[in-house]
This record gives C-alpha cells, structure tokens and sequence, in this order.
C-alpha cells in the first residue's frame, strides 16, 4: 500500500514562508494498491492530486469523505478528473436520515457558493452513504467507525495485504474524560486504529491549548500519543495541523509526542505534504 | 485485545454526558444490556456501577423489582426503558422501586431511544429520579 500525503493542515488552507515545511494545504491523502486508489478527504490538497491523476490519464477514482466540514471537501470544486467526461468517480461519506450525501456537497458546490453544479461536471459521479460493515474497492479492503467529532464523522481503516492504514484526522477521543481511565471498549475511534501499522491521528492542539477548546472535536497532542499507545499502532503521524502553528511549532510538538511515546515502533512523526509512505 | 464488545459513538457520547450530570441516568445498549449509570443513579440503585458492572436489563429490572401504583409486580416491557427499546419512543412512568440496599423508593423515570444519524438504533436512555 503506497500512500502521499497531499494536504494535512487542519480547519483553514495555511500557505506562507512559516508553513513551508509542513504545508499548508488542507486534508488530503492517496492511497493507492495493486492499481486501485482511494482518496482520503477532499480539502484544498486534492487539486494538485487531481493534476496528477489527469496527467496520468486515471479514469476511475474512489473519494472517501470523513465528514462534510468544508476544509474537507473544499478540492472538490478544483478536481481536475470531475471536469472529464471520461472519468467515473465514486464518492463515499457519512449517511445521514435526514439528506442524503450528494446533497449535503450541493450545499457548498451550489450558488452562492460555487459557479459550477454538481449537475454540471462533465464527470459521471456517484455519491455513496459508506456501509454498515467493512466492504471493498479494489484490492483495499475498508471499514468504518463513527468518531467524536462535531456533526456525523468516520474513521477510517484501510487495508491490504495484511498492512493497515487508520485515518481519523479529526478526532477528539478524550472529550469530557481522561483516556487512561477508560477501557478499550469506550474509546471512540478504538476499532479503527487497534493494531494498525500506521495511523494518521489528529493532534492540532498542545496541552496547553487544548482545554480552551474542549468540544471543538480535536486532540491534543498528548491525546493522540496516548490514543495510539492504547491502540498498540505501530507509527503515529500526527496530523490536522493548526493554522496558527507554524513548521517551528510543529517541531516543538512532536518532540513532545516523542517524550510521550512509549509505542515499540517508531516515534511519532509530523504529517507533512509530499510525504510518501510504503505500508 | 477487548473482550467486551465495542461501544458505539451515540453510546460513547451518551455516557459521557450522564457521568457529568447531577441528574440519575442509566444507559442500556440496543441488546438491552445495561452497560452504564451514573454516580447519581447509584444513590437510588443503591449499588455503584463499579459493582455491578455491565448485566443484562432483565437482570437489572429484577433485581430492583419495580411495582405499579396498584402494588403489582412490573414486567421489563411495561416499563418506560422497555417501551423506548421495543418501540422506539420515549416513555414515562412513576413507579415503586426496591433499591440494591434493600430500601423501597418512589420514582419517576423517563426513557428515550438513542438513534444514530443514520437513524439506528443503538440504545435507549432512562433518567430516573426519586419522587416521593
């Protein structure tokens, strides 16, 4: 399982000389396997994944929605494929009893908002509420667990080949408790990431930071090294990074995610664009 | 790896509320297992939650015999908790209780289904408070 990391910033598109190292792009990752590929989350790093899959002359795509918060579907609008005839791209998100997905992205790809309907692309797109239980595309095999996070969000678990990807960039799982003080079963998100090779884990805020945010449905970063040392994984990146933070912030915080590891695999690492990955 | 069986995020959620409030509550997962109450909710069970730990709600409702106002024994399904999971509605009752410390107390007790945004049921929600 190859994977790119095409966008890791969280809530706000952050471009500038203080960002360069990380990137400012918002949430985005490929996954690709044995000539499948999923993409994780549509923010603002899609659209140079999008360039890329033109380039390549990829006709078939699967986009894979952790929720509908606009720093993660904000691409969609600038996805190169959606604008080809030739392409089929299936979209996968949350289901909701009360509008159904492709609905939901019209809010935004809509006026006032977007010059461009959804019913406009020359694409053939297909929205998909994900299932109940583990189905698959491709050679990846995915499944999924609601997390707590404001309004309906998954978590995602990819897998292939035996190797495991767990995808929860934004993921607040010590809301109102302590982590320690829990059993696996009351973690939210545990399913996702137990025993995974890799997780990408939000940690958009320090220790400090997070208690005047409590319920804003983020980790802190000391949360998210505890999350992953309960969930035995073998690698943390952390990801969803502040807008406010800049590379020189970010370093600070994984040298703290280092200090708290007590993971067998290695340290914790920040999330950054352009990084490649091979589970 | 966890013996017990995963919880789900309305479950999470919902408990995470309860263990925060003032107000008795307990929480029943949609196999009518009793899976958690709260530090008020052990003044009227008479018994913590550290105690019993997670039991099945018929065990649960035996164990504190609830009684109508005519004195008769209540089965699982008239009472709220047991109409809020078979029929998915909230539902309310005053009722007479025998506490795990053996004290009888009269209660009023309101009970609601936890459905997800999928509109699945994971659950159901009883508040319960002493009212006499």
């Amino acid at each position: 399982m190859e994977l790119t990391i095409w966008g890791c910033r969280g809530s706000l598109a952050t471009p500038g000389a203080e960002t360069l190292k990380v990137g400012g792009n918002t949430t985005c990752v490929e996954v690709a396997a044995n000539g499948t590929r999923v993409i994780l989350d549509a923010g603002t790093g899609i659209r140079g994944l999008g360039r890329k899959l033109a380039a390549d002359g990829v006709k078939r795509i699967d986009i894979c929605l952790t929720h509908l918060h606009l720093d993660h579907i904000e691409g969609l609008g600038f996805f190169a494929p959606f604008y080809d005839p030739e392409c089929e791209v299936d979209i996968w998100g949350p289901p909701s009893s009360v509008r159904s997905l492709r609905e939901r992205i019209s809010r935004y790809l809509s006026s006032p908002l977007f010059p461009i309907e959804i019913s406009d692309l020359p694409a053939r797109i297909t929205f998909r509420d994900v299932p109940d239980g583990p189905w698959e595309i491709g050679a990846l095999r995915l499944s999924t667990s609601a997390v707590s996070h404001p309004g309906t969000t998954l978590g995602y678990r990819v897998e292939c080949d035996g190797a495991v990807l767990a995808f929860i960039p934004d993921h607040e799982p010590a809301l109102g408790v302590e982590l320690e003080s829990l059993t696996s079963d009351w973690i939210s998100g545990f399913p996702v990431a137990e025993g995974a090779a890799l997780l990408m884990h939000d940690a958009q805020y320090t220790e400090d930071e997070y208690p005047r945010h409590v319920g804003w449905g983020h980790a802190s970063v000391s949360q998210a090294v505890t999350f992953a040392n309960m969930a035995d994984v073998g690698r943390l990146l952390l990801f969803h990074h502040d807008p406010v933070h800049t590379d020189v912030d970010l370093e600070r915080h994984c040298d703290r995610a280092c200090e708290l590891w007590q993971g067998d695999g290695d340290p914790p690492e920040l999330a950054r664009e352009g990084l490649e990955l091979t589970l | 790896m966890s013996a017990r069986r995963q919880k789900s995020l309305v479950l999470i959620l919902a408990r995470e509320l309860a263990s925060d409030l003032a107000t008795p509550i307990y929480i029943a997962d949609a196999d009518e297992n009793l899976v958690y109450f709260n530090e008020p909710a052990e003044k009227i069970a008479g018994r913590s939650f550290a105690e019993t730990g997670e039991i099945p709600i018929s065990e649960w409702v035996q164990m504190l015999t609830p009684v109508g106002a005519d004195g008769k024994e209540l089965s699982r399904d008239e009472m709220p908790g047991g109409i809020a999971s078979r029929e998915r509605r909230p539902a309310h009752a005053s009722l007479g209780i025998t506490g795990l410390d053996g004290r009888k107390r009269e209660i009023a007790t309101t009970a609601f289904p936890l459905l997800g945004p999928d509109g699945e049921f994971h659950g159901i929600m009883v508040i319960f408070w002493e009212s006499g």
